[in-house]
């Protein structure tokens, strides 16, 4: 008797997770699938399987606007901002697990606090700044700031008082080694799973940047790829299968990165919010 | 005579290695200072200064007062944006909280096969380009032959095929509704990642009292992870306050049907971008600033306080 009514919310938990899912993969498929359509297809019937005009979609979507400069340009932004995250993230947290100095609590107390700000709010102040060291239509603005990510230093700080002992680094010391020697040979390789798992979200977070490049990056040549895809829909116009295209070009790097790396992304979301 | 001496040498030498040494920490974490001074604060001061002058971008800015103050306590649209604003963000936050709360529930009392490619999929879509799930999601919906039009004619629902771009309410709910599917899924993440310092003994105890699973849940798990609850509910409102690639790219960026999803960050990058008023969005900023402020701090000392009088 028991069983049975277990049985039956066990039912009524498994579609619910099954809806859930549909519901997460389903936008996804379409694109996949739609990018693949003539947009006469598109708009005649709902389309289950794949089509044959994935080569023409690309023909147009290229002829309109350069889809790969985007990427290009994305890629250009996102990879040196990252390694900057992740090289300076470790050192300043190194700096502030391992060091004694004063102001050191009134210090990383402004870190911290730097971590809650609203950044899109400064938006304008950023604009000026921008402006006044003639760094538009230049990607430094969005690459300079990966040195002082709070995030990953808060992050890492954590690790590193767990995982690196006081006596790792004064055996060294004693041998000679300079301190940045220390740092770059013995912490960094300890921690860089802990390092990876932050680049990672600094990527994603640095590929979907939107409100900043729309603002610094007036050339158009410049513009990274979620620029683009918010302005695709007034170039294609009724071009569907190649704005699908687009789109499917723009999700396909992160599909990618979560597909190798799901399994640290979660556990670093994990152990993040566990402290 | 030579004992105090003695215990003095040794101790002298790694005092003067650890003062160089210390040396170094401040030299590892300068990075971060010089940076965030450029970077983070002198945008911060250089918005407050501009919410106070007059600057169109090309000439000097100058300064006029609390003027700009004065007008945004008269500005409708402002209200109005900040009303989208907070609804469009209840409309997400509730049901995220809801479900989230559901599937924590579901993978804490329940052996369910395949947890991680659940939480691998449901987490899936916060990963994705903002602008990039607007666009889809205006692909999908828009237009009498979108995707969702020929499936719910094809269900023979009635009023399909919809126009839902031209109903206020419908794309209002609609924005909500993205960033619902965008954020459920990293709220039950971080939620469950709090039950898992749940001690596994409270539960067992509680169920030999007789305690049920929802009892359980309601119980003895909400209150653990209340520290949880509060953080993710104080950055959800500080994420939502701030929305702006969704509507603008759901919609357009006026946020059409008759600003019906125009954000206040939308009407700031509007009156500045645009408009070309740059002081008047930098006020618009630092309003918008101390209300989240404000409600944060609001919100975070309830929560204390509550947890204060709990313990009582």
């Amino acid at each position: 008797m028991k069983h049975h009514s277990f049985h039956l919310s066990a039912l009524s938990i498994r579609l619910l997770l099954i809806f859930l899912t549909l519901l997460c993969a389903v936008p996804f498929l379409v694109v996949f699938i739609n990018s693949s359509h003539s947009s006469l297809e598109i708009i005649q019937k709902f389309n289950l399987l794949p089509g044959d005009s994935v080569t023409d979609n690309y023909k147009t979507m290229q002829s309109l606007v350069d889809i790969w400069r985007g990427f290009v340009n994305s890629i250009v932004i996102t990879v040196p901002y990252t390694i900057l995250t992740g090289y300076f993230g470790a050192m300043i947290a190194y700096g502030f697990a391992k060091f004694n100095f004063r102001f050191k609590n009134v210090l990383y107390a402004i870190v911290l606090v730097s971590m809650m700000l609203p950044s899109q709010l400064t938006i304008i102040g950023f604009y000026r700044l921008c402006l006044n060291l003639h760094m538009t239509n230049s990607y430094l603005p969005f690459i300079i700031p990966g040195i002082a990510n709070a995030t990953t230093v808060f992050f890492l700080r954590g690790i590193i008082e767990q995982s690196i002992s006081d006596s790792m680094i004064e055996a060294p010391r004693i041998e000679g080694c300079s301190e940045f020697g220390i740092f770059n040979r013995i912490v960094l390789p300890c921690i860089m799973p802990g390092v990876a798992t932050m680049c990672i979200f600094n990527f994603v977070a640095s590929w979907n940047a939107y409100m900043g490049p729309l603002i610094i990056l007036q050339r158009k040549e410049l513009y990274t790829m979620p620029v683009m895809i918010s302005m695709i829909k007034g170039l294609y116009v009724t071009n569907y299968g190649a704005m699908y295209l687009a789109i499917a070009i723009s999700v396909i790097p992160i599909m990618v990165v979560f597909a190798f790396f799901s399994r640290y992304i979660i556990d670093g979301l994990t152990t993040g919010s566990e402290k | 005579m030579i004992q105090p001496d003695a215990r003095q040498l040794p101790r002298k030498k790694p005092r003067r290695s650890t003062l160089a040494k210390d040396r170094y920490g401040l030299l590892f974490i300068a990075p971060f200072f010089v940076v965030f001074l450029i970077f983070g604060l002198y945008p911060i001061i250089s918005t407050f200064q501009l919410s106070l002058q007059k600057w169109d971008g090309m000439m000097p800015a100058f300064s006029i007062g609390l003027k700009n103050y004065t007008r945004i306590l008269g500005d409708q649209v402002f209200y109005l944006s900040l009303w989208n604003t907070i609804r469009i963000w209840l409309g997400n936050a509730i049901p995220q909280f809801g479900i989230a709360l559901l599937l924590v529930a579901v993978f804490t009392f329940s052996k369910i096969h395949g947890k991680n490619f659940y939480r691998a999929m449901f987490y899936l879509p916060n990963l994705i380009t903002a602008t990039s799930v607007g666009l889809l999601f205006n692909l999908l919906l828009d237009g009498d032959n979108s995707p969702i039009n020929q499936l719910l004619t094809a269900l023979n629902i009635s009023g399909a095929p919809i126009s839902f771009f031209q109903s206020k309410v419908l794309t209002s709910g609609l924005v909500s509704f993205v960033q619902w599917w965008m954020w459920f899924g990293y709220t039950t993440v971080i939620i469950l990642a709090g039950t898992t310092t749940v001690d596994k003994s409270m539960y067992e105890a509680a169920m030999v009292d007789g305690a049920s699973k929802p009892q359980t849940f309601w119980r003895i798990t909400l209150p653990l992870i209340k520290p949880t609850l509060v953080y993710l509910a104080i950055t959800s409102f500080i994420g939502g306050m701030q929305l702006f690639d969704v509507p603008l790219t759901l919609s357009n960026n006026l946020g059409d049907p008759g600003k019906a999803v125009l954000t206040v960050s939308m009407y700031l990058y509007n009156q500045g971008f645009k408009n070309f008023n740059y002081g008047y969005s930098a006020t618009i900023s630092c309003v918008l600033f101390l209300l989240i402020a404000g409600m944060s701090g609001f919100a975070y000392k309830a929560m204390r306080s509550k947890d204060g009088m709990y313990k009582l």
